[in-house]
């Protein structure tokens, strides 16, 4: 086996003006030019895309579902940051 | 837990099931899909990367018989759109060995193992293509019995696997029109252009229905791939809906299926055909195909004549980097 294999690259493709950066998938790339060539032709050969991101996979931190409840729990007891949470008096308008 | 496999079937089965957390049965029971950092049975992940690190492998293969016609295609159109096809099917083995390194497998690890014969690739592969019709009838025959295969796959328990069949599914569809519209071509041109047509469906039909796999009674995972949500029909479902489609479409080719027995069954609903020689597809599986050792050589030299390409592009990238350092 080659012991110069090439690291490992997370693509995010925007597929229109005006849309975020979607992750689209990985792939090999020895750089970050090449990573976007290849997300290139990989990712957008049907017009896929107007825009692409490159990542180091290893560059990335990702949080753990094992720690999802008490991760995210801050925003369970909040419910008044909806606006369903607040009584509107009957008549009131374009509030 | 799974160090061996000396097992019955039964005790293996029973081994994977208790290997299963709380949180990995709450994904299954909900349809919802596991995902790469989820918990999950360590019989689940092995069997998730070979499965998929063996359908990679076929789609880079897959590459092979029709390549060989890319300088030989009819017309510029021809050409055009069969480079575009092969190029797809290379673009179908990345998403999925890409999909394969999400469970913790490495893909210059994969590609070993199917190097050295210790992984497979569909059998389908392993027949030559003898003639322009052959890349017609790959396309009508082969991807349409591929797509029947891959649909469901869509919806596979394990995410980035079904988000990469969603993006293969798509594609698979020009694929498929392009080699009907081939035969559909020759089947209206002279009659030894017919006839060539006639001969490639003759020798890809009976291999086509056995790219669903064995016979149900005679499948040792697919229980429990189904139990997992990774398998959503049993290979003779599917290998029956393939039939039900084909059979017209054959008709309206003025093609026929090699297969006297094909008749419409009020009953079922369905048509029946004849049996199958599953002896064919272990023997093809085991190596003993018209074309495994010239598949597996050709792969083997194009990955080793491409080492320094490799290497190269890493050096490159070195150079770049230490001289970035220098100057800052």
């Amino acid at each position: 086996m080659s012991t110069t294999e090439w690291p490992l690259w997370e693509v995010f493709v925007r597929s229109r003006r005006g849309l975020s950066h979607v992750h689209a998938g990985s792939l090999h790339a020895p750089d970050g030019e090449m990573a976007l060539r290849n997300a290139r032709d990989l990712y957008t050969r049907r017009q896929e895309g107007v825009s692409i991101w490159v990542v180091r996979s290893e560059d990335l931190w990702a949080s753990t579902p094992d720690e999802r409840d008490s991760f995210f729990d801050p925003a369970i007891d909040k419910i008044y940051r909806h606006p369903t949470f607040y009584d509107v008096p009957e008549g009131v308008e374009h509030l | 837990m799974y160090g061996n496999d000396f097992g019955t079937p039964e005790s293996q089965q029973q081994a994977a099931v208790t290997g299963e957390s709380e949180s990995f049965r709450a994904v299954l029971a909900d349809d919802a899909r596991v995902e790469p950092r989820d918990e999950m049975p360590e019989a689940y992940r092995k069997t998730l990367i070979r499965q998929i690190a063996q359908h990679a492998h076929s789609e880079i293969i897959g590459m092979q018989p029709e390549g060989n016609w890319i300088s030989r295609a009819p017309s510029l159109r021809r050409k055009a759109i069969l480079m575009a096809k092969v190029q797809d099917e290379a673009g179908h083995g990345l998403y999925l060995y890409a999909a394969a390194e999400t469970l913790g497998a490495d893909r210059a690890d994969l590609l070993d193992q199917l190097h050295s014969g210790r992984q497979k690739y569909s059998s389908i592969f392993n027949y030559p293509t003898l003639t322009w019709a052959d890349v017609g009838a790959i396309g009508w025959l082969v991807d349409g019995a591929a797509i029947v295969n891959q649909v469901p796959l869509c919806r596979c328990s394990y995410g980035p696997y079904a988000r990469a069949m969603v993006r293969v599914c798509k594609e698979e569809s020009f694929h498929q029109r392009q080699g009907f519209e081939i035969l559909h071509h020759l089947s209206q041109g002279t009659p030894a252009q017919k006839a060539m047509a006639q001969d490639a469906v003759n020798r890809y039909w009976w291999p086509s229905l056995m790219m669903f796999g064995p016979p149900d009674d005679d499948s040792p995972n697919s229980a429990q791939s189904m139990a997992w949500g990774i398998k959503r029909f049993s290979n003779d479902d599917l290998r029956q809906r393939f039939v039900d489609m084909t059979v017209l479409q054959a008709e309206i080719l003025g093609l026929t299926l090699p297969d006297p027995e094909i008749s419409w069954n009020e009953e079922r609903g369905h048509y029946d055909f004849g049996d199958i020689d599953f002896t064919e597809l272990f023997e093809v599986i085991k190596g003993h195909g018209p074309c495994n050792e010239q598949r597996m050589a050709h792969r083997v030299k194009a990955h080793e004549d491409g080492a320094w390409v490799r290497e190269a592009a890493m050096a490159h990238e070195a150079k770049r980097a230490a001289r970035a350092e220098g100057a800052a």
